[in-house]
């Protein structure tokens, strides 16, 4: 279950701005793929654009292709709902529901899918906790409140949240920005035990988490303020990190940028 | 003229070369420039004791707290204004009882099941039953038809209209708060009166199981009635509820509509899993008020109903009263007992009142730690 993601001259905007133009690039499937660069320079949009939400801010729109294993998820007729059933979204900010217990939190995608048993929730919401590594530290307050919990654990809720409908892809948008360095751990181990099923993109400010837990690295950057932000450079996390082709990427992986 | 020892003068220059590159302050012969204009305190005979010692660098860190005016000014408007409004409160209060005892005790019914009112004849004769029947059923039955609509109004406005119609739209629903009652009475009098009859008739047609749905006769006459009266209320607490729950729905977080988006929830959908949960609290305080609202409107209630004293559950028939509608009507032309009588009643609206709002805090504390008022 886990989906290549093919992005072909991708370019969003936001009303006339053109925030990130011409991307093209391949997100290969059971593997973790990294998003870097500096503030403002539409990796984030990007990864909004992979799976529908960035048209969500009034304004917003893109051209180009994105194809899920060759289905064109902008192509005519396609339901945006569908797509983000598909494709799971961890948030910079933990955002589970505030109304809502832990296990609702959990199965809150699979309640959307219409399944009601509560028996079959249950289940699921075990499933999916212990997929996120929670089980052991919630299974005790699974109808206490979600907000109830700390930084690091809500952010897992979220993670189990998305893979509860067991999606096809996680985007992850800066998921750890939020968290203490301990809860920072606990989400890469997350992270690594995740790729063996899912095609995973993250998103990240921390090149030293680009590092760890990528196979696959992206670098954005923009020329200027007001520019579109472009892909500057796509390779193994190897090489980014150790022998960038361009001078750019260089500069910004070494600290001589940004 | 002797001026009070400044410590600010007494700073030692460093040392010339302590720090390399930076070029050392000449300190100007004489006393410094800020000297030259001559201060409040320079004006002041010191005590000893005035400000201008109280916030000197001589390291008193004790003591200067409770004796800055501005904070003793402030703590006593807050403590004051927050006293005041007790004052009110259990002023209102001991005049309502002061005013009604005398009232009751010459009352020869039961104040609380006798439905007739009485108060100005020999003996006077009078009772809130009725009065009662009637506040809490127009409120009740107003705020079932006003709750549902001012909350679609408000979602609308929050979460589906393009921001243009979004600001025109509430803008509206203001001003239909600015209306005042008076008018509200004589549209509902004139207007919704004649319109209403039809509408009962068919409600008695079809509804008239309900009981509440029809009138005693089962054929009519229609208008004037509980359900007239409940719609012309709805209609006046449309507003307030619609915009404060409108403010509500903005409130809720980005993030959690974002959240429900993301998990592949329809617009439906993210509205019932982030935005209704959320605004829960705040939509059951909007409709508090609004019930307060339409327990204590007077004139307008006065001027459709066609005043009677029986409990009716046949909320189509013509009749009904209000204890708020009541005061008004009876007020002009009562004695010293019926005055003392009226007075009775208001206390027993403002009980009900008080219930109301404290059946509002019960439910919304009790679900208090998933209001989302946490994160």
């Amino acid at each position: 279950m886990a989906k290549r993601i093919e992005i072909e001259s991708l370019s969003c905007f936001y009303g006339n701005f053109k925030a990130v133009e011409d991307v093209t690039l391949s997100v290969e499937p059971k593997s973790v793929t990294a998003f870097i660069g500096p503030s403002g320079c539409g990796k984030s949009t990007v990864l909004r654009a992979l799976n529908r939400m960035h048209e969500v801010t009034p304004g917003a729109h893109v051209t180009g292709r994105v194809l899920l294993d060759q289905d064109d998820i902008y192509g005519p007729g396609v339901d945006p709902v569908q797509v983000r059933r598909t494709i799971g979204m961890v948030f910079q900010r933990p955002n589970p529901f505030p109304t809502m217990s832990v296990l609702d939190n959990v199965v809150a995608g699979l309640r959307l899918n219409g399944m009601k048993t509560k028996s079959t929730l249950a289940e699921e919401a075990e499933r999916a906790l212990r997929g996120a590594g929670l089980w052991d530290e919630v299974k005790d307050r699974l109808h206490r409140p979600g907000a109830g919990l700390s930084g690091g654990q809500q952010q897992r809720v979220c993670i189990a949240r998305a893979i509860a409908v067991q999606p096809q892809v996680l985007l992850m948008d800066e998921p750890c920005s939020a968290l203490d360095p301990i809860s920072t751990l606990a989400i890469e181990d997350l992270i690594a035990q995740l790729r063996d099923q899912y095609t995973i993109v993250i998103v990240t400010h921390n090149m030293q988490q680009a590092s760890r837990v990528s196979e696959r690295t992206g670098f954005f950057n923009i020329s200027g303020v007001g520019q579109p932000g472009k892909l500057i450079e796509m390779d193994s996390t190897h090489k980014i990190f150790s022998n960038p082709t361009e001078k750019r990427t260089e500069d910004y992986v070494t600290g001589r940028f940004g | 003229m002797s001026t009070p020892r400044d410590p600010t003068r007494d700073r030692t220059p460093a040392p010339e070369g302590t720090y390399p590159g930076v070029p050392v302050h000449e300190e100007p012969e004489g006393p410094p420039p800020w000297d030259r204009v001559v201060s409040a305190t320079d004006r002041m005979p010191s005590t000893g004791e005035g400000p201008g010692d109280e916030f000197s660098r001589g390291g008193r860190l004790t003591g200067g707290k409770s004796t800055r005016f501005g904070d003793r000014l402030f703590r006593g408007m807050s403590v004051g204004s927050a006293a005041f409004v007790l004052v009110i409160m259990a002023a209102i209060a001991v005049f309502l009882i002061w005013k009604a005892i005398p009232a009751l005790n010459a009352n020869e019914a039961n104040f609380f099941s006798y439905e007739q009112w009485f108060p100005n004849g020999t003996p006077p004769m009078f009772g809130i039953a009725a009065l009662a029947f009637g506040t809490v059923a127009t409120s009740i039955l107003a705020i079932i038809i006003a709750v549902p609509i001012a909350v679609g109004v408000a979602l609308f406005i929050s979460n589906y209209a393009p921001i243009r119609v979004a600001q025109g739209l509430g803008y509206i629903v203001d001003l239909l708060a600015a209306v005042p009652s008076v008018v509200y009475g004589l549209w509902g009098y004139i207007y919704l009166n004649d319109h209403i009859k039809d509408t009962s008739a068919f409600l008695d047609k079809y509804f008239g199981w309900t009981v509440i749905l029809s009138s005693n006769s089962g054929v009519g006459p229609y208008g004037r009635s509980i359900l007239l009266a409940s719609v012309v209320l709805a209609i006046m607490i449309l507003p307030i509820v619609a915009a404060i729950s409108r403010e509500v729905f903005l409130q809720v977080p980005t993030d959690h509509k974002e959240a429900a988006l993301a998990l592949g929830a329809t617009r439906w959908e993210m509205v019932r899993t982030a935005v209704l949960p959320y605004g829960r609290p705040g939509v059951i305080s909007a409709t508090m008020l609004g019930l307060g609202r339409a327990l204590g409107e007077t004139i307008a209630v006065a001027m459709v109903l066609s005043a009677t004293f029986t409990i009716d559950w046949h909320f189509l028939s013509p009749g009904g009263n209000t204890i708020a509608a009541n005061i008004a009507n009876q007020f002009a032309e009562a004695n010293d007992t019926g005055r003392g009588a009226l007075i009775a009643s208001g206390l027993v609206l403002f009980v009900i009142t008080l219930i109301v709002n404290f059946a509002a805090r019960w439910i919304i504390a009790r679900r208090k730690e998933f209001s989302g008022a946490a994160s």
